[in-house]
């Protein structure tokens, strides 16, 4: 458990963030600038804030009011940096062994680092350097990992390469990852808690889906941002349709194009601009998914759109539809209605 | 001057020039470094303090560090009542001349090599459990090793070539602080000499020629290892 509350200045921007963070991913998500990068320092001890107090369960790290500063190098974290940052005058292999050797074997088959260990670092691939940079903080044995947009300098393949790595990663650490992102996909598949930052603040935190799903963060959530993600189980698959069944608690989803086995269970993203309501049960559309769902809230969210918080079993789903369109349906709390959703699978959970 | 006296001034050159680069090396990264990396109250003196040599006439160098190093002066003094140690009119003295005259090329070298380091590198290593000493002499350092190969290089020509403080402070005398320079100047002084001054002239050049080309190789290898 990760306990962070710092207030300081930096350039322009004054900080003052608190959250906990408990094991599993929590994401810490924001734009660009928004500080994102700066939090990660101060847990790293990479920065020190003017105030506060960050301690990892009852490792106290810093503490303004007892005066206490514990130094990088002491603070046993496995940071993995944007850039990957790895030492050019060593070879893989001694890159890997600088900070320890925990579980090296393991780590270099897991991420396939065995025929990269006489090589420099400038003859790799981004891909390559980044999975280096990851086994590098593992096998310092951390006691918390921090993540900085690790996938940011990588291109589409090569995040479709390095992504499966920290899945693997997330499922069998035992210590809390936090991971910096401005990437909702990356975010959305990986992260069990979020931190949402705006200029130097907490503007949100929680369990992912109800940041994601909550109207208050409309603003912060830009577009395709805002939404739900929940978790479905595979129920059944069609080979003929290429049509995969997911069942959850709000009801059943038919998805197309899905590799999952029965009863694995999946994370799916529902956009919030992907939802559509009905008043009445529709008919004759080419959408397949049609969940009957309560009314939660109704909010304005600004330039003509409305933000329809809905409950479909014990899942929250987010709709946003215009004003006009909540208006004339008379749409209010508590009402059942029709939502008409596009579901993607995001991602194995 | 005969052809064993002239190998006696070249192997003497040698010998101060060798020296006063050794000896003002590590000085040179200490300072490079606190110059590149640091910002406190009397930067901007020390900062000059350094490029002084430079600035200042080699004549007032050589002066000044005989005041101050001369038997009678306050360290020359010092170092003769503590250690036994004689400067002024020795060759010892000839390679402090020397070294201090390099010293501000020196610093300036490997301070580019300090700046150019990635600090994020050395953040990296923080987070990996490298205390600042070890992030120093295993990151920092073999990343400014280029830097420092060309500091000694530069500080090796220069010191075989200084002329004014050396003579200043510690004359010309034959076999113990004669160096090139100073010898071909004391030959232009006599007539007929003009054979001895060619051969020093053409063995500056090929030292300096030399050394410029082994910094090149140590430099290019260097790098390929550093792999920039």
């Amino acid at each position: 458990m990760l306990d962070v509350a710092i207030k300081g200045t930096l350039g322009e921007t004054v900080f003052d963030m608190a959250f906990t963070a408990s094991d599993g991913v929590t994401a810490i998500f924001g734009p660009s600038g928004a500080g994102k990068t700066t939090v990660a320092n101060a847990i790293a001890g990479l920065w020190r804030p003017d105030m506060g107090r960050i301690a990892l369960g009852d490792k106290v790290w810093f503490d303004s009011n007892a005066g206490i500063w514990v130094p990088p190098h002491k603070r046993k974290i496995g940071y993995v940096f944007q850039d990957a940052r790895l030492f050019p005058h060593m070879s893989v292999a001694q890159n890997l062994r600088y900070g320890g050797s925990h579980d090296a074997a393991r780590l270099i088959d897991l991420l396939d680092l065995a025929h990269l260990l006489t090589r420099r670092p400038s003859g790799l691939s981004g891909g390559e350097k980044q999975r280096v940079a990851i086994a590098r903080a593992l096998m310092r044995n951390p006691d918390l990992i921090i993540m900085d947009e690790p996938m940011a300098a990588l291109d589409g393949p090569r995040k479709a390469e390095v992504l499966p790595y920290l899945e693997h990663l997330r499922d069998m650490s035992a210590v809390p990852i936090i991971y910096v992102s401005h990437a909702m996909a990356e975010v959305s598949r990986l992260a069990a808690s979020l931190v949402l930052v705006k200029d130097g603040n907490v503007a949100g935190f929680g369990p992912i889906n109800e940041v994601l799903s909550n109207p208050d963060n409309a603003d912060l959530l830009a577009g395709r941002d805002l939404g739900a993600v929940i978790a479905a189980r595979v129920d059944g698959h069609d080979h003929a349709t290429n049509i995969t069944t997911l069942a959850f608690s709000g009801g059943a989803l038919h998805l197309a194009g899905i590799s999952g086995s029965i009863g694995q269970e999946l994370r799916l993203r529902i956009p919030a601009q992907d939802v559509i309501l009905s008043l009445n049960m529709p008919w004759g559309m080419s959408a397949l998914n049609v969940l009957t769902v309560d009314i939660t809230s109704v909010s304005a969210a600004g330039k003509g759109t409305a933000l329809i918080g809905l409950q479909a079993g014990t899942a929250s789903l987010l709709a946003q539809i215009t004003e006009h369109s909540a208006k004339t349906m008379h749409l209010a709390a508590g009402q059942q209605v029709y939502a008409i959703v596009k579901a993607t699978a995001v991602a194995p959970t | 001057m005969g052809t064993p006296e002239l190998w006696i001034v070249v192997g003497l050159s040698l010998k101060v020039a060798v020296v006063a680069m050794l000896v003002a090396l590590p000085f040179s990264v200490a300072v490079a470094y606190v110059l590149a990396r640091k910002r406190f109250r009397g930067w901007h003196l020390l900062n000059g303090l350094v490029h002084l040599p430079l600035v200042l006439p080699p004549v007032v160098t050589g002066y000044l560090l005989l005041v101050l190093f001369g038997r009678q002066g306050p360290l020359g003094g010092m170092l003769f009542d503590l250690f036994g140690i004689t400067l002024a009119f020795r060759w010892t003295g000839a390679a402090l001349a020397a070294g201090i005259m390099a010293f501000p090329l020196m610093v300036r070298a490997i301070r580019l090599g300090f700046e150019a380091v990635d600090q994020g590198l050395e953040q990296a290593a923080a987070t990996l459990g490298a205390s600042r000493l070890r992030v120093f002499f295993t990151v920092t350092l073999p990343l400014v090793i280029p830097g420092v190969l060309a500091a000694g290089v530069l500080g090796f020509a220069k010191a075989l070539g200084e002329f004014g403080a050396t003579i200043t402070f510690v004359a010309a005398i034959p076999g113990e602080t004669q160096t090139i320079p100073s010898a071909i100047y004391g030959l232009l002084q006599v007539p007929g000499q003009e054979g001895a001054v060619v051969t020093l002239v053409i063995l500056s050049v090929v030292l300096a020629m030399g050394a410029l080309i082994l910094s090149e190789w140590l430099a290019y290898r260097m790098t390929r290892k550093v792999g920039r």
